[in-house]
């Protein structure tokens, strides 16, 4: 059972891994005993499940996931919603007004209008079907504030860090709050712009960075030394 | 009647090749100084349009090719998309500029059969089952042409794919081989192309050890084919160096610059 890289060596389409009794893991494939990758990225052999951590790719729902989604059109029954995924996903009205609404008298688009954006939660999906949504949880529902970054769906892991390491750091150095869609968008608000203004920084250091090691160290420092250069002016 | 028929027609081609230097020198070089097996210089490039998803740029030779991709996303118009795949729509274009004489801007015969093949040897790459009822928009423009566009286009449009993101089973690498003054050659240029006996685009997916495009224009007796897709895909392994070096060097040199 041959493996034929070494751990977080970059990879393309193609590339032979591994060989004999192996698991192939996100962005791999198996035919005729041998894994291949699928994607540009970082392998990864954990145990018998060989793995690439793709340097680009984009978002597939699963149900569960928190996502930050744009409203593109409204509907009798509900919205449609924008989740930067291969389909479009759907809110359902009964998910958001009373049981009883009727669609001819409720006003829709009073609540959720083309353009605005909301985060939700994806209760259902599997590819033959559009994911559907839900706002029916506190911490859900319109965005009325902060500023949105995207970044690549894979590196969302790395901006959350080893559990949340980078995340609460984030959130601690500049004193922002962060929301994370697992969708690849970022909803930042803090006190001042200054403030968010840091967070993007991080951010955008994250993801141009996500496959180097000891990111973390770098990123505090990052955000110490632009603060301080700010605090000096 | 048939007997005057083909005596025009090979004196048609006696005079062209009058008019024409050879092909082939007698050191064996051909016009631009390559060797019969030698590829043109090859520059590539990933990730240069940040509009698109994914997006290549190409330069062999004289030729300038840029490929640009979206998707997948949900397929438009809806009767298009497929409810067990993604469908692959695919443009390839050429700029009023690339050639000598200004060429339309309107898809031409050519555009729309080109496109078309291009699809096709692309499809098989690319995992379109995983997707369905979605389409993958895929961009080919040739900003200059010098020959072997088809084939160029098949390999900037694959790294592009690859930028994208897209789960594929290899990258597909295209490669031209042909046969001028009665010698095989590869990688012809715009020249060899019209002026020459024959010319045999190849694309190939180098680790499944696949073809998924081969066309002949010309003729060549079956030893000659046969000798001529060897010497395309040896062009293709070349290139094939070459696009995973193009798709590796984006995040090699952010490394580098992160070690100083």
């Amino acid at each position: 059972m041959p493996v034929f890289y070494e751990k977080k060596q970059l990879v393309a389409p193609g590339d032979l891994l591994a060989e004999g009794d192996y698991v192939p893991g996100d962005s791999t494939y198996k035919e005729n005993g041998k894994i291949y990758a699928s994607r540009l990225g970082l392998v990864d052999y954990d145990g018998r499940r060989v793995q690439v951590v793709a340097l680009k790719a984009f978002y597939i729902p699963a149900p569960g996931d928190t996502i930050i989604g744009k409203v593109v059109e409204t509907t009798p029954g509900g919205w449609v919603i924008d989740i930067k995924a291969p389909h479009l996903a759907r809110l359902r009205a009964s998910d958001v007004v009373e049981r009883s609404f009727k669609p001819e008298t409720t006003d829709l688009p009073s609540i959720f209008d083309v353009g605005d954006l909301i985060i939700a939660r994806v209760v259902a999906y599997d590819r033959t079907r559009d994911p559907l949504l839900t706002v029916r949880e506190p911490g859900l529902g319109k965005i009325t504030r902060g500023r949105l970054i995207e970044v690549t769906p894979t590196k969302i892991p790395r901006v959350i860090g080893r559990k949340g390491s980078m995340v609460s750091m984030i959130k601690r150095e500049t004193g922002c709050q962060l929301t994370l869609g697992q969708n690849g968008l970022v909803l930042v608000s803090g006190k001042s712009p200054e403030n968010e203004r840091l967070a993007v920084m991080a951010l955008h250091k994250i993801e141009e960075e996500s496959h180097t090691s000891g990111l973390t160290d770098r990123v505090t420092e990052m955000i110490k030394k632009e603060r301080k250069a700010v605090e000096s002016n | 009647m048939k007997a005057t028929k083909k005596k025009t027609k090979k004196e048609r081609l006696n005079m062209t090749k009058k008019k024409t230097e050879k092909l082939i020198d007698k050191k064996g070089l051909r016009l631009d100084g390559r060797k019969l097996d030698a590829l043109r210089p090859v520059k590539m490039e990933v990730g240069i349009l940040p509009n698109a998803d994914g997006s290549a740029y190409l330069e062999q030779g004289k030729n300038k090719i840029l490929a640009g991709v979206y998707g997948p996303k949900e397929a438009h118009p809806r009767h298009i998309a497929k409810q067990d795949r993604a469908v692959i729509q695919c443009r390839y274009h050429m700029a009023p500029f690339s050639v000598q004489e200004r060429k339309s801007p309107a898809p031409s015969r050519r555009d729309v059969e080109l496109s078309k093949v291009i699809r096709e040897s692309l499809e098989p790459a690319v995992f379109l089952e995983y997707y369905p009822k979605t389409s993958i928009q895929v961009y080919i423009e040739v900003l200059q042409a010098d020959g072997g566009t088809r084939c160029a286009g098949i390999t900037t449009a694959a790294l592009a794919l690859a930028d994208a993101g897209i789960p594929m089973r290899d990258l597909v690498v295209a490669c031209a081989a042909g046969k001028a003054d009665g010698k095989l050659i590869v990688d012809l240029d715009d020249t060899e192309d019209k002026v020459g006996d024959a010319d045999v685009p190849v694309a190939f997916m180098p680790n499944l050890n696949a073809i998924t495009l081969l066309q002949m224009d010309g003729s060549l007796s079956v030893e000659e084919f046969e000798s001529a897709i060897g010497m395309a895909l040896d062009g293709c392994k070349q290139l094939y160096a070459l696009q995973k070096e193009a798709l590796k060097s984006k995040y090699v040199v952010a490394e580098e610059a992160e070690e100083e």
